[in-house]
């Protein structure tokens, strides 16, 4: 984006911690002038300067936002996977699907605007087995099955990509974010590796591929004030098998038999432990592995934190107490070695 | 008690002997250290010399016997390196690739369990192996038999443990071959792959040696009577990618796998109700269970073809679909030239 004067930026969904985090940060870029912050709910922790205006995306009124605010950067982060956060799986599909269309169609009448950046979710490529190892951006369309969040996500880059196509002056960046975890992001990912004993379906372990929570924040944001336009997917190097995630973090797996994930994930979610989507359980079935290169090279993006190194942080800053107490590996070998030591000193005793 | 008198049982050795020293350093039946002199220029007497050389040795094992500090060691050694094994894998602290490929898993434990399978069991032989490169990607094109494939595993297990360079072929699996618990996630760790364009273009990319089965499910799931009778290649995917990537192909004919398993019947109605491409009825199974599920100890004869080199065609030529149907039936035919070659050249299935 051309143009000297500073950036006038609205960022959606400031009331979750993703859109608090990347209105922070844009605030702090000193091309930034003024900075409007648009939820429902108050923002988790309030930052100076920025404007916050209750709104409902939902609703036109989002128009006149727009008109009042003379933005000329949008960043829309309000696309959530958290049924709970809305009251229900159908609030939470209002608010991503015609949110979306709203705050778009919105923008398609505002001249001034002249970039947008959607946060979409890898779930769009779904998960199943017969997807390619590594996903590459343009799979996408092929992906007829798909349900919940995904669907979701899917329909709010279709609203996305026919705005493109009505407004190309403007700059459109849908960001395809992996499965998000952090020290302060509360995802399903996050509670879901934060229980104290982890569920997984008995004879699967997929390959587990993450996002920092940094990392998501910054994409977004350099995605925001950077020329780039396009579909990118955001996500860390590398990849864990679930299993090995599950004790690099120093927890216990419990397998499960499959058909019983269904009713273990809809208990979590009764007594409010876990919300994982019922249509991201086939995530713990077989992964979902994106390629990031198109980011690295058109976006000029790499995540700072690799899979392993995601999952690294968490364990020292999420759980302090188990970080700090000796593992239980290095116990049982040291016991061993002391077993052994007696062993062999009563061996040439005799 | 006095030292018994060396009786000298050759009369040749009788004025060497003490100039050559020595007693000769084997055992008595008895297990007592052998006093007859050694034959000159050896460390052994003339009945030990005849010996085996194994069977002889364990005077010299004897007379260093270790002290109990120091047979330790060794095994505190193997034992250091056994905890730190089981440490890194409980810890979760092993890479593995973006494919799922894990390495440490792979060389220390899933090829060992292959081993005896594969020399003691099919006793396989392999002609031409060092037509495989030693590094730098190809495309391995096999016959694909024997109901559950095992020839994938042979194949890998040959180039792991007799080529040269010692490298893993990754071999591309069908999608309902890695949505199954327990082998879907075993198959990852070892190496597999998603047979599509794909997984097939990043693996050759990134140097691999990719290994496919073009058959697929119409090659394993074949009846006995068809036996070594390749089937159609798919839709010749597999050339497409090799002429996008300009990748040599290495044909294979595997020989051995069509009697492990010989299905002389195909129970289509189950194979229906259970989501299965094929169930088969072989001599064992499902008549004996879980244990019909042991292979057949049929002799095997794996054969590597000369490489076929793709980058002799222009860079469209992936686009041209009857220049891919030849190759691919060029290809098929030689393999199964190869194949009638060597089910002759292997002689008997199991003796």
């Amino acid at each position: 984006m051309a143009g000297d004067e500073k950036r006038r930026v609205l960022v959606t969904g400031v009331g979750g911690w993703l859109g608090v985090r990347v209105a922070a940060r844009l605030k702090a870029h000193a091309d930034v002038g003024s900075l409007i912050g648009v939820d429902l709910d108050d923002p988790p922790f309030t930052i100076k300067g920025m404007e916050f205006i209750r709104a409902d995306i939902r609703s036109p009124l989002i128009a006149r936002v727009l008109g009042a605010t003379k933005v000329d950067t949008i960043v829309h982060t309000n696309i959530s996977s958290s049924p709970s956060r809305f009251g229900g799986r159908s609030q939470m599909k209002e608010n991503n699907v015609i949110g979306t269309m709203q705050l778009l169609a919105a923008a398609q009448r505002a001249d001034h605007v002249k970039k947008v950046v959607v946060k979409s979710s890898t779930a769009v490529y779904g998960s199943g087995p017969a997807e390619p190892s590594l996903i590459a951006e343009d799979h996408a369309g092929r992906v007829t099955e798909l349900s919940g969040y995904g669907k979701d996500c899917a329909d709010a880059e279709t609203s996305a990509r026919d705005f493109g196509r009505r407004r190309p002056d403007v700059e459109l960046v849908i960001l395809r974010t992996q499965n998000v975890i952090g020290p302060r992001a509360s995802t399903s990912m996050s509670r879901y590796l934060s229980l104290p004993v982890v569920p997984t379906a008995l004879g699967y372990d997929p390959r587990l591929q993450l996002l920092h929570e940094d990392d998501a924040v910054r994409a977004m944001s350099e995605a925001a004030m950077g020329d780039a336009r396009g579909i990118f997917n955001i996500a860390g190097e590398g990849v864990v098998y679930l299993g090995g995630a599950i004790r690099l973090l120093g927890k216990v797996e419990l397998p499960l038999l499959a058909p019983t994930a269904q009713l273990t994930s809809d208990l979590l979610r009764r007594f409010d432990l876990v919300d994982f989507p019922r249509d991201q359980l086939r995530l713990v079935l077989f992964g979902r592995v994106v390629d990031t290169r198109r980011a690295a090279k058109v976006l000029g993006f790499t995540s700072e934190f690799s899979t392993r190194a995601c999952l690294e942080d968490f364990r020292r800053n999420r759980a302090p107490d188990e970080a700090g107490r000796t593992s239980r590996h290095e116990s049982w070998e040291r016991e061993l070695f002391d077993y052994l030591h007696r062993k062999s000193m009563s061996g040439s005793a005799v | 008690m006095a030292d018994a008198e060396v009786i000298r049982i050759d009369e040749r050795t009788r004025g060497a002997a003490p100039r050559d020293l020595a007693a000769c350093r084997g055992t008595t039946a008895a297990g007592r250290p052998c006093r007859n002199p050694a034959v000159a220029g050896s460390d052994y007497c003339r009945v030990h010399l005849r010996e085996d050389p194994r069977t002889r040795h364990p005077s010299q094992a004897r007379s260093s016997v270790p002290k109990p500090s120091e047979a330790l060691a060794p095994a505190t050694d193997d034992l250091t390196r056994i905890l730190d094994f089981l440490k890194r894998r409980l810890s979760g602290d092993y890479p593995i690739d973006d494919f799922g490929y894990d390495a440490e898993l792979s060389r220390e434990v899933l090829l060992p369990l292959v081993k005896p399978l594969y020399e003691r069991y099919f006793r396989v032989r392999t002609l031409g192996i060092e037509r495989i490169p030693a590094e730098g990607p190809a495309l391995l094109v096999g016959n694909h038999s024997g109901t559950i494939p095992l020839d994938a595993v042979m194949v890998q297990y040959a180039v792991a443990s007799e080529h040269a360079s010692r490298r893993i072929v990754r071999n591309i699996a069908a999608d309902l071959a890695l949505k199954l618990p327990l082998i879907g996630p075993l198959a990852r760790k070892a190496g597999n792959a998603l047979a599509c364009e794909e997984d097939a273009a990043e693996l050759l990319a990134r140097g691999e040696l990719v290994g496919v089965f073009p058959e697929g499910f119409k090659g394993v799931g074949k009846g006995w009577r068809e036996r070594y009778r390749l089937q159609r290649f798919g839709r010749g995917g597999f050339i497409e990618v090799a002429l996008r990537t300009k990748t040599p192909i290495i044909p294979v004919a595997i020989v051995g796998a069509e009697e492990a398993y010989p299905m002389i019947a195909n129970a289509k109605f189950l194979a229906q109700t259970l989501g299965f491409p094929y169930f088969p009825v072989t001599p064992t199974f499902p008549l004996l269970g879980p244990l019909g599920l042991l292979p057949l100890p049929s002799r095997w004869l794996i054969e590597f073809g000369e490489p076929i080199p793709m980058d002799d065609y222009p860079d469209d030529a992936a686009e041209d679909s009857m220049l891919v149907f030849d190759l691919a039936d060029s290809i098929r035919d030689t393999i199964q030239q190869m194949l009638f070659k060597n089910v002759a050249a292997r002689g008997p299935a199991f003796f």
